[in-house]
């Protein structure tokens, strides 16, 4: 039962909180707040170069379509990894949560964890090498059928595709799992006594009782895929160009940062709009599905 | 509704046998208990019967028929959980109407009959509540509910009552008797409590390491158990070991005590704690037997008394009301008396 806080506890609690908000502040809000003031700068406040505020770096999102079909493209990658990364991770995480017992589930668990503790550029580089012509790939798939196959998978969107789930897709195995472990066997059991069959027992009571843990880990697959740039440089290619890499070519190349972070505020307004627009819905489906 | 019968089962866990040959019927209608210690494969047996665990050897008949290739969800049975595992995204009402709405009995159906089960275990008007909003006793009663609420062949219930206090219990035994004598569903259910099988149970399977070792009408095995484990599992029971010689039961230390005719060889007798005395003289009455022994201990519980008296180096239970033993010295030499009509016979000590 909470009880309300004595003045000594509000002490306490502050106390505890402050290396939290420290950090907070310094690494989140400064960087923000300097990003939010470069966004409104005529030009880069160096070199010695003139500079006032304006609002030129939003209008020229709206002055050419070129960012919007870019934004667009980015949320449609974001829309596809995500939903991958929830269609192969579901079914790990079930056989994680409620086939696999014991030493084997450790070991498989190592084998998900593995792509985390890995550099994510020699990852991403590695793909690269698999995916390339003439590449592992291919010489795979000349095993198993006559004459040189050319899959010519490298630089195109669906290399993209591959690399940025294969980086996120732990993300939602664990959090899904998380969810499933939570699930009592009892309740399965007792769905079947009661004459329910699989898809029942999955429609009405697995995906509702298991939503929370997989928006979550879809969320969290969802928001750095749109903004992601470095899968779609290597791996993309001629095509490899989105919204993420754009804002990257201005603080790295053009050197247009007021630009760059005017961008990455639109980025980050329309993740945040799209969420709070799904979190309502989400919460409807679990309390329909119910 | 159907007479259930289990032939032959056996199930292994590695090295264990949780069920070795089990055979019994369940007679349609009827209420029956499986009552043993923990680790006796009782659960196990309710989960073969259920089919959530597939035996290695034997079968399982519901209504006469094989149910070895029926899963679960096809058997056609009402299951309830320790747990109860009600479903904590669903109101009361989706709990107890989840069973009829995957056998497709129709929205206005399924209203009516929820409505009639929440009615039968008196728990109208919480139907939209959830689960973590009701009472230990108040999920009880939705988790029997929707057990019952699709009329199954066959009602399973695991430690249906072990979840609640004492008080809650005992209101709980007569609800369910009521229910089940309401529905008339043949209804098999587990349980560690002696007293809970007695009372509500009109038969009774007693297991042990996996072995069934006595069934019978509940009255039937107290008084008349066949083992001197089942004497000792369902009350208590204050056992004679020894070699009987004619009227006599000859005890390892030479005592002898007279029991009724008809043994020979090695025996054991026992006798209920409720239908011993202790006195300080030797009771001289016909037909009454006793021995010297030593108080050791003796405890008030209210109504009724406990001693515990070392007789031939072996406690044994007294029950009585407090006046008849209140005179008593808190420890000493007493004599132990009984009616020798009450001595049970344990054929297979």
């Amino acid at each position: 039962m909470a009880q309300p806080l004595g003045p000594g506890d509000a002490r306490r609690a502050a106390l505890l909180l402050t290396p939290a908000y420290l950090w907070l502040t310094a690494a989140v809000f400064l960087p923000l707040s300097a990003m939010l003031f470069f966004s409104l700068l005529s030009d880069a406040p160096f070199r010695g170069a003139d500079w006032r505020f304006t609002l030129d770096n939003y209008r020229a999102f709206f002055a050419t379509d070129v960012y919007a079909t870019l934004l667009w493209k980015s949320l449609r990658l974001g829309l596809t990894v995500t939903a991958l990364c929830v269609v192969i991770g579901f079914p790990c995480a079930w056989v994680l949560a409620k086939t696999i017992r014991g030493r084997a589930r450790e070991a498989l668990f190592l084998l998900i964890i593995l792509p985390f503790w890995s550099n994510s550029l020699v990852r991403v580089f590695s793909w690269a090498i698999v995916l390339r012509g003439n590449g592992a790939l291919d010489w795979l798939a000349g095993l198993f059928s006559s004459g040189d196959v050319r899959l010519g998978l490298l630089f195109t969107p669906t290399a993209v595709v591959i690399g940025l789930v294969h980086s996120y897709l732990p993300y939602v195995i664990l959090t899904t799992y998380l969810a499933l472990q939570a699930i009592d066997d009892t309740l399965i059991e007792a769905a079947r006594s009661m004459g329910a069959d699989r898809r029942t027992i999955f429609r009405r009571l697995v995906l509702p009782l298991s939503l929370p843990g997989l928006a979550a880990g879809a969320v969290l697959v969802f928001v750095p895929v749109v903004g992601s740039f470095m899968e779609p440089r290597i791996l993309g290619g001629r095509f490899g160009a989105y919204f993420g890499t754009v804002i990257e070519d201005q603080f790295v190349a053009v050197f247009n940062w007021p630009l760059g972070a005017a961008l990455s505020f639109i980025l980050l307004a329309v993740v945040l709009a799209i969420l709070s627009a799904a979190a309502p819905v989400l919460r409807r489906a679990q309390g329909a599905a119910a | 509704m159907a007479e259930v019968s289990v032939r032959d089962v056996s199930k292994r866990f590695g090295a264990t046998a949780a069920l070795d040959g089990v055979s019994m019927d369940f007679a349609d209608g009827g209420f029956c208990a499986l009552l043993g210690p923990s680790g006796s494969g009782k659960t196990t047996l309710l989960r073969v019967i259920a089919g959530f665990v597939a035996p290695d050897a034997g079968a399982i008949l519901i209504g006469g028929r094989s149910v070895a290739r029926t899963p679960v969800e096809k058997r056609d049975i009402g299951f309830m959980f320790q747990n109860y595992a009600l479903f904590p995204n669903m109101s009361v009402a989706e709990n107890v109407g989840f069973g009829l709405r995957a056998r497709k009995v129709g929205a206005a159906a399924e209203r009516r009959r929820v409505a009639e089960a929440l009615a039968l275990v008196r728990l109208d008007g919480l139907g939209d509540r959830r689960p973590h909003a009701l009472s230990g006793g108040q999920k009880q009663r939705v988790a029997l509910a929707r057990a019952f609420v699709t009329n199954p062949q066959v009602l399973l219930l695991d430690e249906p009552l072990s979840a609640l206090d004492k008080a809650l219990r005992v209101e709980m035994q007569s609800e369910l008797k009521r229910i089940q004598r309401e529905i008339g569903i043949t209804t098999i259910f587990v349980t560690h409590d002696q007293e809970e099988a007695l009372t509500l149970a009109d038969r009774v399977g007693i297991l042990r390491e996996g072995r069934l070792i006595e069934t019978g009408a509940p009255r039937e095995v107290y008084n008349a158990p066949s083992t001197v484990f089942a004497a000792r599992f369902l009350g208590d029971a204050n056992i004679f070991e020894g070699r009987a010689e004619g009227a006599v039961l000859r005890l390892p230390d030479g005592t002898a005590v007279r029991i009724p005719p008809g043994s020979d060889g090695a025996a054991a007798f026992a006798v209920r704690p409720e239908n011993m005395r202790v006195s300080l003289a030797p009771p001289d009455a016909p037909g009454v037997d006793s021995v010297r022994g030593d108080l050791v201990q003796r405890v008030f519980a209210g109504a009724m008394t406990t001693c515990v008296v070392t007789v031939c180096g072996r406690p044994m239970k007294i029950v009585a009301p407090d006046r008849e033993v209140a005179d008593l010295p808190e420890a000493g030499p007493v004599w132990v008396s009984w009616d020798r009509a009450r001595m049970m016979a344990i054929p297979h000590p």
